[in-house]
């Protein structure tokens, strides 16, 4: 294995099943520089350690000339980066302005009071089951729950779910670091397209205040502003949930003893959710941060204005904070994983996550007869960030109520 | 082979815990984990199974939860005998004998110490006896408090501005209720975090409507003909009519039991080694009598080995589980207790928090945020290196600045961050008031060198 090529093999899609052969390798030098300068860092108590230093910025703008700026403003959309690609303070105010309709100390009752909807979602997408001895969990079950749970928290109308499917399938692609032209370009059209439907939507919400958060947001944020947060919800709040119940599957279907526990043992679903993100982590890595100064850590210094990447994945197998890491074990004790990362970023809508996995991931199991999974591996989307299967067939003997 | 039958040994036997809260709970269950199979019993002053105090002057003030329903969760079964509701009253070394309230003996071979603090008393008792005169501490005393709190009463005073005195005054403001606070120290929170952070936080209590009053001492409290507080009067000649008041000076340690003992304990608490072992009146260690929580002082070699007695939720489990692994462990396995100190606080919607030891600050900087904002994180600088921060809605930043201390970093920090607002830092005199004056307990609190009591004076540290 050619050390230089590490980065380049992760992204290339024929690793994407399986990318972390390549983790462990990466972790052999835990903070590595690349041939352009961009360090890769992928051990757990360094990733944890620069994910809450202050010198590390999320602003790509503080990146030296000639790096890829991600998350900054194009000039088509003129729009401002969103909260995830701003540093304090003005992340904290956006931050802060928006949870206020979506989590306590303001709103401790939003999520729960989606509950009862979702798990409507969920029986009626296990209902469409019945008959059936092959389904593919991504299309027929993992893909529509987190849509319509992102629209419920916005507040878009039904009916326009469909079009939020296809939105947020080309944004996502967008924050891969090959999406190449092709992709690039389908996500500015989707960007455009979404654009002119918030505009549209914010503009009405304003007018005519419904539930959901875009109404309650509206008198307290420019449009730019609104609009740019609810791109960044729908594509980090759609793409990851997917991923996330489909790799519960997955791994579960990999795992018949742990699969048959979990059939006798409803309870076992926290700590085997848990144990998921951080062996199948939706996000495997975050490519957006920049050094605002010389940082020493693991004997290495990296220089101001260099690119940082954040290994998620590898640090969540990294033998030295988690015993035996290759090994799936819902009964790992201390399991402090970095699959929402941590720190100031750590991910907005940790809790609507989890809320849905719990909502669907017990429903699947209790009332679906799993026989075997038709193809293994899976077959991948391209996005090696938001690492996930784009199906996942598998032969089923039998439904119960 | 010596080795493992000593730790065998140890395993067996008699463990006797004096304190049944926090620390004396996760101890039980870290002996327990542990593989400690002899007799365990637990002795406690009150009457409730341990459970957590943080919600008292919080939540169960506001009446989100009910004090009752504190109970710590249990992490394991201890299977010990619990003597609840009996207060340890002697200790007997010779005879290794605790005697209990009721005259009734326990005798032990290894005994912890976790009888930690009670809330400090007003000075008069005839009027700490007055109807309406309140201290918190406990589960019965937040239940009183909260049932007087929403009877209806137009103004609470809170006699002392640290942290527990601005929760009670944050929760009456929350509730409803006209409170008035009466500090003897020129801010709230000084003698915790300094006068610098301590100005933030008096703009904070009045811009949320707390009639605060700083440099004053209240000098007595009078009731009316039924027994029923009314007024306060206070040193700068004013008075304040009020119904009910909240003595909030700081906590005393419960150590007077262990008087004549020949342990060193005194009013500072009890001295131990870095592996909880406690020392006798010489600065001799003891192997058998061991301290964890608020009750227990130990040095620090990150703090020039100054003796450290801090009363922090964190640092009462991880003292606790490190005193238990020593107390059954072969001498070579033991362990030292290095905790970085570390306390929240939640107050007028602000987290409060800190880590390291801010009263040790010869220096400080902001190094994020602004402290006009309300969001902030403060570094106090020791003698050119990072010793402390705190920060105001920053906690999230916090795990950065406990490696800057572990490490040693230089102070002050000239490197650029997210959300600096300054070009070049200008390090202040973090303000923190003279030591031998008396003050309202900070909550950490340096004291001297010597684990011995009788030999050395307190020194200030800051001289």
């Amino acid at each position: 294995m050619t050390l230089g090529t590490l980065p380049a093999q992760i992204t290339d899609y024929a690793n994407r099943a399986d990318p972390y052969p390549l983790y462990a390798e990466l972790r052999r030098t835990p903070v590595r520089r690349e041939g352009d300068g961009t360090y890769l860092v992928s051990t757990y108590y360094e990733v944890r350690s620069l994910a809450n230093d202050p010198r590390l910025s999320n602003d790509t703008s503080h990146r030296s000339p000639g790096y890829a700026r991600i998350g900054q403003p194009n000039e088509e959309t003129g729009l401002p980066p969103s909260f995830i690609f701003t540093d304090p303070p003005l992340h904290d105010r956006l931050r802060d302005t928006i949870n206020r309709p979506f989590g306590p100390p303001h709103s401790p009752r939003f999520l729960d009071d989606l509950r009862g909807d979702l798990a409507k979602v969920v029986t009626e997408l296990l209902d469409a089951f019945e008959g059936k001895d092959e389904v593919d969990i991504v299309e027929d079950f993992s893909y529509p729950l987190p849509v319509t749970a992102i629209c419920k928290v916005l507040g878009v109308p039904r009916e326009d779910e469909p079009r939020f499917h296809g939105w947020a399938d080309a944004l996502a692609s967008s924050l891969d670091p090959q999406a190449g032209e092709d992709g690039l370009e389908k996500a500015q059209r989707a960007r455009q397209e979404l654009g002119s439907y918030l505009t549209d939507l914010i503009e009405t919400k304003r007018r005519h205040p419904g539930p959901g958060m875009l109404s309650a947001l509206a008198p307290e944020m420019t449009p730019a502003d609104l609009e740019a947060t609810a791109v960044l919800l729908l594509v980090a709040g759609h793409e990851t949930t997917v991923n996330a119940i489909t790799n519960t599957t997955l791994t579960l279907l990999r795992h018949p003893d742990v699969l048959a526990r979990f059939q006798r043992e409803p309870a076992l679903a926290v700590p085997l959710i848990e144990e998921v993100l951080r062996y199948e982590p939706p996000v495997q890595f975050v490519p957006w941060t920049t050094a605002l100064a010389d940082i020493d850590v693991a004997d290495t210094t990296i220089p101001e204005g260099s690119p940082v990447w954040l290994m998620l994945a590898a640090a969540n197998r990294d033998p030295k904070r988690f015993p035996d890491p290759d090994r799936f074990d819902p009964d790992r004790k201390d399991n402090e994983h970095l699959g929402f990362y941590t720190g100031i970023h750590y991910c907005f809508g940790a809790p609507l996550a989890r809320m849905e996995l719990h909502v669907a991931v017990p429903e699947l199991f209790r009332r679906v007869t799993f026989s075997r999974l038709l193809e293994d591996p899976p077959p991948y989307r391209a996005n090696a960030v938001l690492r996930g299967p784009r199906h996942l067939p598998v032969a089923i003997e039998g439904l119960t109520a | 082979m010596s080795t493992d039958t000593d730790t065998e040994a140890r395993r067996q036997g008699r463990i006797v815990v004096v304190g049944a809260s926090l620390a004396g709970l996760r101890a039980a269950e870290t002996l327990r984990d542990q593989g400690f199979t002899g007799s365990l019993t637990m002795i406690g002053d009150e009457p409730y199974e341990p459970y957590d105090r943080p919600p008292l002057s919080k939540q169960a003030l506001l009446g989100r939860a009910r004090p009752e329903d504190t109970a710590l969760p249990r992490r394991r079964d201890v299977d010990a005998a619990w003597r609840l509701g009996v207060a340890a009253e002697g200790l007997d070394r010779d005879a290794r004998q605790v005697r209990l309230a009721n005259g009734d003996t326990v005798s032990y071979d290894r005994l912890l110490i976790a009888t930690g603090t009670r809330a400090r008393p007003w000075i008069h008792p005839e009027e700490a006896a007055l109807d309406g005169v309140f201290v918190l501490r406990t589960r019965d005393d937040s239940a009183c408090l909260h049932r007087k709190l929403t009877s209806g009463v137009s103004r609470v005073l809170v006699i002392g501005a640290g942290f527990t005195g601005s929760e009670v005054a944050s929760a009456c403001r929350e509730l409803g209720l006209e409170v008035t606070v009466a500090e003897r120290g020129p801010a709230p929170l000084v003698g915790a975090l300094g006068g610098v952070i301590g100005a933030a936080a008096d703009r904070l209590q009045r811009s949320k409507g707390v009639d605060l009053r700083c440099g004053v001492s209240v000098t007595a409290l009078e009731g009316d003909y039924g027994g029923r507080l009314r007024r306060a009067h206070l040193s700068d000649g004013t008075a304040i009519d009020a119904e009910v008041a909240v003595i909030s000076l700081g906590a005393v340690r419960n150590t007077e039991w262990l008087a004549g003992s020949g342990v060193a304990a005194g009013p500072r608490g009890v001295a131990c080694d870095a592996g909880c072992r406690v020392f006798d009146v010489n600065g001799i260690v003891t192997d058998d009598i061991y301290a964890a929580g608020d009750v227990a002082r130990s040095p620090h070699p990150l703090f020039d080995y100054q003796f450290l007695s801090l009363e922090h939720w964190g640092n009462a489990v991880e003292q606790a589980e490190i005193a238990a692994h020593n107390m059954i462990c072969a001498g070579t396995k033991r362990i030292p207790h290095l905790w970085v100190p570390m306390f929240w606080s939640s107050q007028f919607g602000i987290n409060i928090k800190s880590v390291g030891v801010p009263p040790l600050g010869d220096q400080l900087v902001v190094t994020q945020g602004s402290l006009t904002e309300e969001r902030f994180v403060a570094v106090y600088g020791y003698r050119g290196r990072v010793i402390a921060a705190a920060t105001f809605d920053g906690a999230k930043w916090l795990g950065f600045y406990q490696e800057q201390i572990a490490a040693g970093a230089p102070f002050p920090p000239e490197y650029r961050t997210v959300d600096r607002r300054t070009e070049t830092l200008q390090p202040v005199d973090p303000d923190f008031p003279d030591p031998h004056l008396p003050t309202h307990g900070p909550t950490v609190t340096l004291s001297g060198h010597s684990p011995s009591e009788r030999r050395v004076q307190f020194v200030p540290s800051r001289a």
